[in-house]
Parts: C-alpha cells; structure tokens; sequence
C-alpha cells in the first residue's frame, strides 16, 4: 500500500513539475524574445539548423557503419542501395578486442571515480571541519597543484612509472588520475556550508569524526558528490594522454587508445571504422540521455573549477 | 557560482534526530566552534589524498625538474648532469619556437569561437522555446566522445573525395579541399573538429549563468516598453560578462594543451605543419628517447602557461 502510494505521489509530483517546467519555459520565452510569432519561428528555425548541424557527424558515422563495406567507400548516399547491414558490427566485434578494451575502460574509470572522490572527499572534510598541524600549508599546496597541467608532467611520470614496475598495468593507468586538486576545493566549499552546530551536536553524542564524516557530511552532499564522480567518470573514461603513455600491450588498453590503434590497422575499412566510432560511443551517450539533468547540472557546479 | 538548480545549494541544516533545533539558527561560522578545534584527527583524512598528490603531483614535478638538467635517456637507467645545457638547446631549436606557435596559433582559432558559438546556442537555448531536452543534447553530446572516436568520425568527413564535405563541396561546383593534407588548411580543419567536439561544454557553463539571471529585471524592462533585443543587449549579455571572462580562461588554457585531437587527425602533419608543443615534447621523449629534453621543453612550456596564471590571477586579488 505505502509503497503504491508513494510511487503515485511520486509520478504525480513528475507530471506537475513538467508542466510546471512548461510553464516556465513559456513565461521565459516571453521574457526573452517577446510575443511576436516570427522571432520565435527565426530563433526556432536557428535551433534546428544548428543543432542538425551539430548532429551531422554522429548521424553519417551512424549511417555509414550499417552500410556494407564496398559500398561505404562510394560517394556519399543518405540510403544505401545495397541495403542496410549489421556486417561491420559482427566483424567488429568478432575480429577486434573492442570489448576487451570496453571493459578496460569500464574498470579504470569506476576505480577512478571511486578513488577520486573518496580522497577528494575526506581531504576536504579535513580542510573543512578539522584543525590539524600544517593544514594551512596542505590547503595552499592544494590550491596551487590546481595550476598545474599534467600533461607536461608525462615524462617524469613515465619514467617514475617505470620504476615502480607499473607501466602495462591498471595501476599505472588509474592512479596518477586520482589526483584531482579542484575536486577537494569543490567540494570543501560545499562542507563549510554545513552548520557547526550540526557536527557539534553529534560530536555531543559520541560521533567520532569518521562517523561524523561517513553519516552526516557524505549524506548531506549527495548532489554535490554526484556531479563530482559524472565529472571525473567522463573525464577518466574519455582520457587519452596518460593511458596511451602508459600502456602498449593492447590487453591493458583502454577504449581510447585500443581504438587509435586500431584505426590504422583497418585502413580503409570505412564501414568498420565507423562501428567502433558508433560502439564507443555509445556508453556515454546512453548515460547522458538517463542522467541528462543531473550531468548538466553537474557539469555547471563542477566545470568552472570552483570560480 | 552560477548553477541554477536547487538540490545542488548548499546542505539545509535539518533538525536532528534528538531535536537540538540547528534549524532555527543561521548557518554559523564554522571556524568558531570549539568543538571542531578539538578535532585533531583531521590529518588521518587528509593522508591518503596527501600521499596521491605527493607520489603522482610533486614527485614528478620536481623529478622532472631534476631531469631537465640531465641527459636522461628513455633506455638507460643512468643519467649524468649537464647543467642548462638542455635550456640552451630548447631557446636555439627552431623546432621549439615553431610547435608553440602552432599551440597558440591553435588556441587563438579555436577560442574565440568557442566562445562565442557557446553564447549563441546558450541565448538561442534560454528562450524556453520547445524541445529543450533535444538542443542540450545535440549541442552537448559530441563533448562525450572520447577523441579517438571524434578523429575517427572527422577523417571520415574529412576523406578526400569521398568524404562528405568534399562530395558536398563538388555538388556546388566546389573543392576538392585538402582538409587535413594542405598545410595552409589543416589547422582550421582541427579548430573546427574542435569547436564541434568541446563548445557544448561552455554553452552549459553559459547556460546555467543566463538561468541565474532574475526574471524581475525582463519583467520590469518588458513594462518599461524595452523590446527584445533591447532587452538582450541592455539586460542580457551585459549580465554575461564575468562569466565569459571565466569561459575565456578555461578554453585558453585547456587549447595550450592541445594534443589529442592533432596527434590523432594528422600526427602533426601535413609536413610538421599542425604538430604542437606537446606533441614535441612527446616526439623528443618517448620517440627519440631523449627524456632529459623533453623535460626542458615542457617546463619552458610549463613557465608560460604559469605566467599566464598568475597574469589571470592579479586582476581577481583586486577586486577581492
């Protein structure tokens, strides 16, 4: 029983917030462009143009991976007169260890994320709600490894990597990227705006400080936590640079550099090529269109680095 | 901070569970509770992120100094200082000067309309007009493709003669154009792949800054008689201007470290053409085995964006 009603209430409170949200969008069209019908039909028709435009890569990568392969690499049609096929897929998939390097990437960019925002997330609670010796200096390090790139740093980190025997390994690939500097500052501006007396009071009552941090501050920042860990999975599961330093046995490759490889080796296998464009793709696409507006959000609280 | 939503603001206090009523009080100053200065545990917390950023931040930062004063090869395990030998060789290496060209060169073409294509679509986006669930996702989609994949769809638009442009560029009596073999076309080939791959993510950053305006000021200006493109010029853009100040630094310096997408498209080519510093530095260290090098050249690169930095930096203090 509870749980039906709950779940109505819940499909109700959708609906109305869309129609709220159509609501308001209206008003804002109002506010923005005026009521006059030709501004609008101008501004919608400067949408669909750009965004077909925007769309055109992605939908010729599409149509040439399900056309056959001698075809393909005939002038550009819209509509293959051989048909459609699923032939470069099976090859693709049955040929290559795309999947292998899917799953690679799957597995370094969930270590990643975890990782990241685990750290990320207990030094800014540190900064944030502890007093400790040397904190000051620890917060001005922080802030000032935010400047610098890691990609000018591949060199020594190779080298480094060497040393420790990492190098060909998922270690050598994760690790160096759960240094993220600008997710603690993120996020340790989020902990100061938690209430002392919050924390103060479980203190009263025996919390110890992980119980403090694990049960109070996690809980309270889920939103923010979020947008964090989308960031950094999208950054880490798009990476190019490091792993492709780092790795030159193909069974530790990730996505992105298998795939760079790869592109050589087929030649002028158009069709193949562009069903592991479309495989790789793929992923990500279909977790922005479940997590559409939480990655937006996301992105707008994380991207600009905590300005 | 400019995002909109509301479960992303900051935590409301909520009454706990034994009703010490935190939520009648403001949020409080949280460096004044002397509960909190009891806590020393803090450096616990800290440790493992400290440990990361030591092992994989400093460490190599400053082994990588060390390295630029070497001739440290990729093959031997010994090295020997030769002092700024290296820095000598970077300053009088034509190659140094040409490839951070082709880096500014870069970030100059694709910034600006990176920019300004992100404020079109965010402006076009924020007039609430329908479908507001498809442009953010063509817009923003391309920004989620891994750039092997994004050169693997631009050379096949890219193909000479077959590809699409080209076919496209025939049907109007045009081309064909060396998309990614003329040297003097190359680069803009990449600023455009670029801009098409990354703007979705300044036209969000736009976005969330063009919600965060108040709807009173349309409201008031709409009663005043201001049309619509009064309003945008006199309410709108000018309320865009700390944001883009933001935007213009964050593409400047993510387009300095341009690599992906030219090492991928033409390997730095046609002839050398496109290749940029980082892709040097690269060549030199993991090609030629010369890692001493290419050490010193990224820290020459290294000293520039930091200037750049810290130029952006004094103008904040400022107004602070």
């Amino acid at each position: 029983m509870a749980v039906s009603e709950s779940v109505s209430t819940m499909v109700a409170a959708r609906r109305s917030t869309a129609q709220q949200t159509r609501a308001e969008n209206r008003t804002l069209t109002k506010l923005t462009i005026g009521p006059s019908p030709w501004v609008r039909a101008g501004a919608l028709a400067a949408l669909v143009v750009v965004a077909a435009l925007w769309l055109l890569p992605l939908a010729w990568g599409a149509v040439t991976s399900f056309k056959h392969e001698a075809e393909a690499a005939l002038p550009a049609s819209w509509w293959p007169s051989q048909g459609w096929t699923l032939d470069a897929y099976r090859q693709v998939l049955g040929n290559s260890e795309l999947l292998g390097w899917m799953w690679n990437s799957l597995v370094v960019a969930v270590l990643v994320t975890a990782l990241t925002v685990l750290i990320s997330a207990m030094a800014a609670f540190a900064f944030s709600q502890t007093l400790f010796k040397g904190r000051s200096l620890l917060q001005f390090l922080t802030v000032a490894s935010i400047m610098m790139p890691g990609q000018i740093l591949i060199v020594p980190l190779f080298k480094q990597m060497q040393a420790l025997g990492l190098v060909d390994t998922f270690a050598g690939i994760v690790l160096p990227q759960v240094v993220a500097p600008v997710m603690v500052f993120i996020l340790k501006r989020f902990f100061d705006a938690i209430p002392a007396e919050l924390l103060d009071a479980a203190r009263i009552d025996g919390a110890g400080t992980w119980r403090l941090f694990w049960t109070i501050v996690l809980p309270l920042s889920r939103s923010i936590l979020v947008a964090v860990a989308i960031f950094v999975f999208i950054g880490a599961w798009n990476n190019f640079l490091w792993p492709f330093i780092v790795t030159t046995d193909p069974q530790f490759m990730t996505l992105p550099v298998g795939l760079s490889t790869v592109k050589n080796a087929y030649g002028v296998q158009y069709a193949q090529n562009m069903a592991s464009a479309m495989i790789a793709a793929l992923p990500l696409l279909v977790v922005f269109m479940l997590f559409q507006r939480r990655i937006v959000q996301g992105v707008a609280t994380t991207g600009m680095g905590g300005q | 901070m400019t995002a909109s939503s509301t479960s992303l603001s900051a935590p409301v206090a909520r009454p706990s569970r034994r009703g010490t009523g935190t939520r009648t009080r403001p949020v409080a100053d949280t460096a004044r509770s002397s509960l909190r200065a009891r806590d020393r545990s803090g450096y616990l917390f800290v440790a493992p992120f400290a440990v990361a950023t030591g092992l994989f931040l400093l460490w190599p930062t400053v082994y990588g100094l060390w390295m630029s004063f070497t001739d440290q090869s990729l093959t031997a395990t010994e090295s020997s200082f030769i002092g700024i030998d290296n820095y000598v060789e970077a300053f009088s290496d034509p190659q140094v000067w040409t490839t951070l060209w082709h880096t500014v060169w870069f970030t100059v073409l694709s910034t600006v309309p990176l920019v300004v294509v992100a404020l079109l679509m965010a402006l076009l986006v924020h007039t609430g007009l329908p479908g507001q669930w498809v442009w953010r996702m063509s817009f923003f989609a391309p920004f989620l493709l891994t750039s092997a994949v994004v050169s693997s769809l631009a050379s096949w638009l890219f193909q000479p003669e077959i590809g699409l442009l080209d076919v496209w560029l025939a049907k109007l009596g045009l081309g064909p154009v060396g998309w990614l073999t003329d040297e003097n076309v190359a680069m803009f080939s990449i600023a455009l792949v670029t801009v098409w791959w990354t703007v979705g993510f300044n036209f969000l950053l736009y976005l969330a800054a063009l919600q965060g305006i108040p709807q009173q000021q349309y409201e008031a200006a709409t009663i005043d008689g201001a049309g619509g493109w009064r309003r945008l010029f006199s309410i709108t853009l000018p309320q865009m201007k700390t944001i883009t100040g933001v935007i213009v630094v964050l593409q400047l310096l993510a387009s300095l470290k341009v690599f992906d997408q030219i090492y991928l498209l033409t390997a730095g080519g046609p002839n050398g053409s496109t290749r940029p510093i980082l892709e040097y530095v690269y060549d030199m260290g993991f090609t030629n085995y010369r890692l001493g090098y290419a050490s010193a050249i990224s820290y020459v690169f290294f000293a520039l964006i930091l200037v750049f930095t810290l130029v952006r930096l004094l103008p904040t203090k400022k107004e602070a």
